[in-house]
């Protein structure tokens, strides 16, 4: 008979290997290289970092990377719901073929959208020359940056909410109706707020990406110091003057807030799974 | 003997899944592991099976350590709840899975396998679906089929893990005669888990009662039933009236009034009476230990059942007897109730 | 068992055939016909808005998808067309272009094969076992989503770029990594890195261990049950990642831009010479390319949406 110790073996085979391969291509790939970014960063002062950061072009690029991707975030947001809505309570001619088309700012290459929207809002564009007639300048200002932004969001507001509206419990609207609600009651303090952890992640989601995206932006941005040039593209601008340590310095600030937001989407979707159990 | 566990323990953190536990099983038998959910029958069954592994122990399968082994070298055929069926593959394709992924040294030829399958198929009565897909079975032929996949790598030992489970009541019947008459002309050592004494009472030939990692009970269908060893097998098999008591010497006390029953030697103190429903003799008001008030009768085949608010509890206790139909019981009558077998077990 | 775990960084991208396209059959709701005609009597369902509401919401969403979503897609190929079809084929079969095709499907065809195989081993390791940190990990995985492409690009400049950490060992035993294809597949096989590993993960995880155990419990070793088990039921997950997964390699921009050097001729991939054509105002030829471009994109779609549509069915619950 054995000894009373017992080797634990798990059943399914492969576990120390494929976990080992796992970790090592996702050191080599991943870690290492943020790693990279965030060791240059040390490599500066305190001061160098803080007078790269606070320098009136990065200043101002963040500011508008931040401010008009939250702008976009917050359109997306509501012309989002506006559009699950009507693609999941309604039914109308086509229907399918746009919930489809809710992907395309996925799919397209960035680089693709970057130039189409550019061309399409051009002072001689199909939608640019109307605009320009009224007075409105959208290629090349910041409202160029703000259509690119919106374009890019779209998606991820919609297929955030979408599945949680499906999967609304009808009764739920039904138990409202029957308890004397009218259809605005049903719709603002019920409806709405289950889909609320939804919604902002959604949001939060076309935020992040709106503050990272470079290729649908800059064709359209006019990249204009201190007026239209986003950070990304600054940081681009750095490296090709060999200015390594602007470039990672600007590049950690964009990460690190980016982690947060994904920090706060994580604690936003178990907030909402505390809250909804998950059937 | 065919299967021997000995000391085993498995705990998931803090949770002790099985806390030392013994079992022998002896060859050809058809035993069942019965218990609530969450009592370790389960894991018991994996354990053997080597889909799980002990924290410490001993497993022993025809005398060898089976722990030495992992699960594809044990040649145990498994069950699982949910078959477990490869949806990829027909109905042949898997039930001849274990036969073609042998070493190619030992590997039959294509037609050995072809008519092993054929065997087996023909042995659950099924032969007829061979070229189906899983997902077009209904769950009665899943489970026979799944039975077929691991009876064809000539198991030592056939685990079954709650195999009437997923079954609605009326194939759950059919399949419980259809798998002892399998075993009955197959005889392979067979061990499987269930939460449903019916189950296990009927199909096994000895039963062993777990709970919360404990085995309770061992012993044969009848034995359980009739000589319950510990409370939680008395109010775990079978329905039970149970009845706060007080145990003093040989006497037993409700609600601080005498039950002129001996006690049958339980130890002093605050205890538990367990009496089966049709073990309480239904007599005239003032012959037995116990009186009370029937609230409601409803009468079914042999047998009317009786709910009984106990006197000197102010109505509070209301027992449920089932009485023979030799005369109808009304509501509103006094009638005394005398335990003909009953149990006492001291409170935990 | 619980198969519960924090998959909890969503991607959207990667939310996997969750009912994007075949909302009628999933969703019980819609038994709202905009089109019918209520009868005067019929008592309004508890469920929907009044009609015009109703009309308003749906103006609004196709107005806003057909503005934003749709119209650029025409201006492509409108735009790429503007001059003939003679024009639009001359600017494809330009040297520049064609090489720009051939670089753009090799470092496809690397960054594909690198991530499927990982893919599968990480997904392997993640949905079969359980084991602390496992979120983490996902978590981990996940981190090129929410990385700015040109932040993807520049932290392999600052390893393998002349004044990196790499560059100096790699100048003196001349090695070329930044600025040529090891550098452009690199960035591409960070910025797709997630796909495959993230369309599998749910799905095996869903699927459970029991077919494994059961294979294992039948005599087959760990490769057989891989082999004969696994991957049979995990190959339209699969091919959904790695479709996913080709088309962002195939369109990658910011990260491929910043590693590129933009070398003409040599380093220079698709979307990277629309964008030096675009500067060039050689507007034809730009679009051209981004034609090509758009088309795997509406390819990809196309197949994302019928994969889909076979991963729901292959979900289905074999309940009895």
């Amino acid at each position: 008979m054995v000894s009373t110790a017992v080797a634990r073996r798990s059943t399914l085979p492969g576990f120390g290997l494929t976990m080992g391969l796992t970790l090592t291509w996702l050191s080599v790939i991943i870690l290492i290289p943020l790693a990279a970014l965030f060791l240059k960063t040390f490599e500066l002062s305190l001061d160098q970092f803080w007078g790269i950061v606070t320098s009136r072009r990065t200043l101002n690029a963040l500011k508008i990377s931040f401010g008009l991707s939250f702008a976009a975030a917050c359109v997306n947001l509501v012309m989002g719901t506006i559009i699950v809505w009507a693609l999941v309570r309604y039914r109308f001619p086509g229907r399918r073929l746009f919930d489809a088309i809710v992907d395309i700012p996925f799919a397209l290459p960035t680089a693709v959208a970057g130039v189409a929207l550019t061309q399409l809002f051009a002072q001689k564009g199909w939608l640019g020359a109307p605009l320009a007639e009224l007075g409105i300048k959208v290629a090349f200002t910041p409202i160029g940056i703000f259509i690119a932004m919106i374009f890019i969001g779209i998606p991820f507001v919609v297929r955030t909410v979408q599945p949680v509206l499906i999967d609304l419990d009808p009764e739920i609207e039904e138990a409202a109706a029957s308890l004397g609600a009218n259809r605005w009651h049903t719709v603002f303090r019920v409806i709405l707020p289950s889909l609320i952890p939804a919604l902002l992640t959604g949001f939060a989601l076309a935020f992040a990406r709106a503050i990272g995206e470079y290729g649908s932006v800059i064709f359209i941005a006019g990249n204009l110091p201190n007026v239209s040039e986003i950070a990304p593209l600054l940081i681009v601008i750095r490296l090709s003057e060999f200015r390594y340590a602007d470039a990672t310095a600007i590049a950690v600030v964009m990460l690190v807030a980016s982690f947060l937001i994904i920090f706060l989407i994580n604690r936003l979707q178990r907030w909402a799974q505390a809250r909804i159990p998950v059937h | 003997m065919a299967i021997e566990v000995k000391n085993i323990v498995k705990r998931f953190g803090s949770f002790a899944a099985l806390d030392n536990v013994d079992l022998k099983v002896a060859d050809g038998e058809l035993l069942a592991l019965l218990g609530p959910s969450g009592s370790g029958k389960t894991t018991l069954l994996r354990i053997i099976a080597g889909l799980d592994w002990p924290d410490s122990g001993e497993v022993a399968i025809d005398g060898e350590n089976a722990l030495s082994r992992g699960a594809s070298e044990r040649q145990v055929g498994f069950v699982f709840q949910h078959y477990a069926l490869f949806r990829h593959m027909t109905v042949f394709e898997n039930v001849a899975f274990g036969l073609r992924v042998q070493p190619r040294a030992i590997r039959k030829d294509e037609a050995t396998i072809r008519a092993r399958v054929k065997n087996l198929l023909d042995l659950v009565q099924l032969d007829w679906l061979a070229n189906r897909y899983p997902s077009q079975l209904s769950g009665g032929q899943r489970q026979r089929i799944a039975l077929a996949r691991a009876l064809a790598i000539e198991p030592r030992i056939l685990l079954l893990d709650e195999p009437f489970g997923a079954l609605d009541a009326k194939v759950r019947k059919e399949l419980r005669q259809w798998l002892r008459s399998l075993h009955n002309e197959i005889h392979v050592t067979s061990i499987f888990v269930t939460h449903d004494q019916e189950e296990a009472l009927e199909v096994a030939n000895r039963v062993v009662v777990m709970d919360k990692g404990k085995i309770e009970q061992i012993g044969s269908p009848g034995d359980v039933y009739d000589n319950p060893a510990t409370a939680f097998v008395h109010g775990f098999i079978g329905e039970s009236i149970v009845l706060p008591v007080d145990v003093a010497g040989d006497a037993v006390r409700l609600d601080g009034r005498p039950l002129n029953i001996p006690a049958l030697g339980a130890a002093s103190g605050a205890a538990k009476l367990f009496v089966r429903r049709h073990d309480m003799a239904v007599g005239p008001a003032g012959t037995g230990a116990l009186e009370g008030a029937i609230r409601h009768v409803r009468s079914f085949g042999p047998i009317q059942r009786a709910e009984v608010a106990l006197s000197g509890s102010e109505g509070k206790t209301v027992i449920e007897i089932d009485a023979p139909r030799d005369r109808e019981l009304q509501a509103g009558e006094i009638v005394s109730l005398q335990p003909r077998r009953y149990r006492i077990f001291a409170a935990q | 068992m619980s198969m519960q775990t924090g998959l909890v960084t969503s991607t959207p991208q990667l939310r996997t055939y969750a009912p994007t396209t075949d909302v009628s059959v999933a969703a019980p709701a819609p038994r709202l016909e905009i089109v019918r005609a209520e009868p005067v009597t019929a008592r309004r369902d508890p469920r929907t808005e009044p009609g015009p509401i109703r009309l308003v919401i749906i103006a609004l969403a196709i107005t806003f998808l057909s503005v934003f979503v749709v119209l650029p897609l025409v201006v492509v190929f409108a735009s790429a067309f503007s001059k003939g079809v003679v024009a639009y084929f001359a600017a494809l079969a330009e040297p520049e272009a064609l090489a720009a095709i051939k670089l753009t499907l090799l470092v496809a065809a690397i960054s594909v094969t690198v991530n499927l195989v990982f893919g599968v081993i990480a997904a392997w390791a993640i949905s079969k076992f359980e084991f602390t940190g496992k979120t983490f990990l996902i978590t981990l995985i996940d981190l090129p989503f929410s990385v700015s492409p040109v932040i993807s690009g520049l932290v392999f400049v600052l390893l393998f770029g002349a004044q990196g950490y790499f560059g100096p060992w790699l100048q003196a035993h001349n090695v070329h990594i930044l600025f040529a294809v090891p550098g452009i597949a690199l960035a591409t096989i960070f910025v797709t890195f997630p796909f495959v590993a993230r369309a599998l993960i749910p799905l095996m995880q869903e699927q459970g261990t029991q077919e494994e155990e059961a294979a294992i419990s039948l005599g087959a070793s760990g490769l057989q049950t891989f082999f004969r088990v696994t991957l049979p039921n995990i190959k339209w997950g699969l091919l959904y990642g790695v479709l996913l997964c080709n088309a962002r390699a195939m369109g990658e921009f910011g990260a491929v831009s910043v590693v590129s050097g933009h070398i003409r001729g040599e380093t220079n991939t698709m979307p990277l010479l629309v964008e030096i054509l675009y500067n060039e105002y050689q507007f034809v030829a730009s679009f051209a390319i981004a034609s090509l471009l758009a088309m795997l994109a509406l390819i990809t779609l196309v197949a994302k949406t019928i994969l889909e549509r076979r991963l729901d069915e292959a979900e289905v619950p074999d309940g009895d």
